[in-house]
């Protein structure tokens, strides 16, 4: 039988194989966030101070939003198909299909994000004494989102639409990931210690990769009959 | 017969969606080097059966064993032994045949890619191993999840009407395939609405 660390790594392998199959699919989310940020300078005032004093919170709504595009079709896809049905009879534990399927869209969502933040930090002002401080709140902060998002997207997978109903699921979660988030990186801006902000981020993380898997889990069995 | 503890057994299975009560107290066994074909009108209940046999849904009341044991205490052991086909194909469109396979096949068990090969052969499919699946025909996406079937290496299969979008050549090497397996001393439960025609070890069940 395929052990569990194997599963995950072939789980990942088919993940990113798909989402490199859909350009279109991995690139929306992206342009998405370029866009929404890139709204704001152009909207308010040339007041460099004023989009200073905004960005964390326009950067991290935005990145929020974009990581919750992608998020529906989790799983949604696969259980249209009926693979879904093939992985969950697989010998494999549910929780590893849900830890390689969060995993897998962290890569393609989240880190993809983190990557062009400071191309939108420079279109915000962000100064970049704070790209640090701030890429890594957005990598904390998006893989938590993958992993909350799991546990929505296990539960709306039987609707037809569930879009909608997902992000009103997900959004009340993630309200510590915004407040922690853009708290780290406009200390930063500020020139003071985000240290506390990101510890607060840090703990989340590992909060909800710990717990987050098998609430998954639960939800999608839940689904699945 | 013993087949209740060499092979599948079904214990007075109830199932009810919503109001309908679908599954009034079905019971059945199959063991090794049998076939067990279940036919019923539409909405009897076929379906419903079978995904209840697979533990992809759990009844209400009743159980199913295997080897003896509940599949719901034995889960690992019983889904290594079992390849489970339903109406829908499961393939990725975006995914070649080959990859298709391997990686479905690939997290029940450790395989290489000349031994799916082989399964994509014998079920007549070889040439499509490196098309995307979006470009083969319902009969040809069949076929393929045919030899994931027989890639699993499973000693029980549970097919949704295998038949559906073959052709008369296909059909045939359908019913060769599940000939093979029972006379290798597989076991299989088949829905299908139609006769099988097999000269395997077959009995049937009818859904009321």
């Amino acid at each position: 039988m395929t052990g569990p660390l194997h599963g995950i790594s072939i789980l990942l392998r088919r993940e990113l194989l798909l989402s490199f199959r859909r350009p279109d699919q991995l690139l929306q989310p992206l342009v998405f966030f370029l866009i929404v940020t890139t709204l704001f300078p152009l909207g308010l005032s040339v007041q460099l101070s004023l989009l200073r004093e905004m960005a964390p919170g326009v950067l991290w709504v935005a990145a929020l939003l974009s990581s919750l595009l992608s998020l529906e079709s989790l799983f949604k896809s696969d259980a249209d198909d009926g693979t879904l049905e093939q992985m969950a009879l697989s010998g494999q534990s549910l929780t590893v299909i849900v830890a390689g399927k969060a995993v897998a869209h962290w890569l393609v969502s989240g880190a993809a994000l983190v990557v062009i933040s400071p191309v939108v930090g420079t279109a915000l002002a962000i100064p970049a004494s704070a790209f640090g401080t701030m890429m890594v709140s957005l990598a904390l902060g998006t893989l938590t989102l993958s992993w909350l998002g799991a546990i929505g997207a296990a539960l709306t997978v039987g609707l037809k639409r569930g879009n909608v109903l997902l992000s009103l699921i997900v959004l009340p979660l993630a309200m510590p990931l915004l407040i922690f988030g853009a708290g780290a990186t406009d200390r930063a801006i500020s020139g003071t210690s985000a240290a506390g902000a990101l510890y607060w981020l840090g703990a989340l993380c590992v909060l909800t990769c710990t717990l987050a898997p098998f609430a998954a889990t639960a939800a999608l069995r839940i689904t699945l009959e | 017969m013993n087949t209740g503890i060499d092979g599948l057994a079904v214990e007075k299975v109830h199932v009810w969606r919503g109001d309908r009560h679908v599954l009034k107290g079905v019971s059945l066994t199959v063991g090794p080097g049998e076939l067990l074909h279940v036919s019923g009108a539409n909405g009897a209940g076929k379906t419903t059966l079978l995904r209840v046999v697979a533990g992809l849904l759990r009844p209400e009341q009743g159980a199913v064993h295997w080897r003896g044991a509940s599949i719901l205490a034995a889960r690992s052991e019983y889904q290594a032994a079992l390849a489970y086909a339903s109406h829908e194909p499961a393939l990725k469109s975006d995914l070649t045949a080959l990859e298709n396979l391997r990686f479905l096949v690939g997290l029940k068990r450790p395989v290489s890619l000349s031994e799916l090969g082989a399964s994509l052969e014998r079920t007549g499919v070889a040439q499509c191993a490196d098309l995307p699946a979006r470009v083969l025909s319902a009969g040809q996406r069949r076929r393929v999840a045919m030899a994931r079937v027989l890639a699993y290496r499973a000693s029980l299969w549970l097919l949704d009407e295998p038949f559906t979008n073959l052709d008369a050549a296909g059909a045939a090497l359908m019913s060769t395939l599940l000939e093979d397996h029972v006379a290798a001393g597989g076991a299989a439960l088949v829905v299908a609405h139609h006769d099988l025609n097999l000269s395997a070890n077959t009995r049937h069940l009818s859904l009321a």
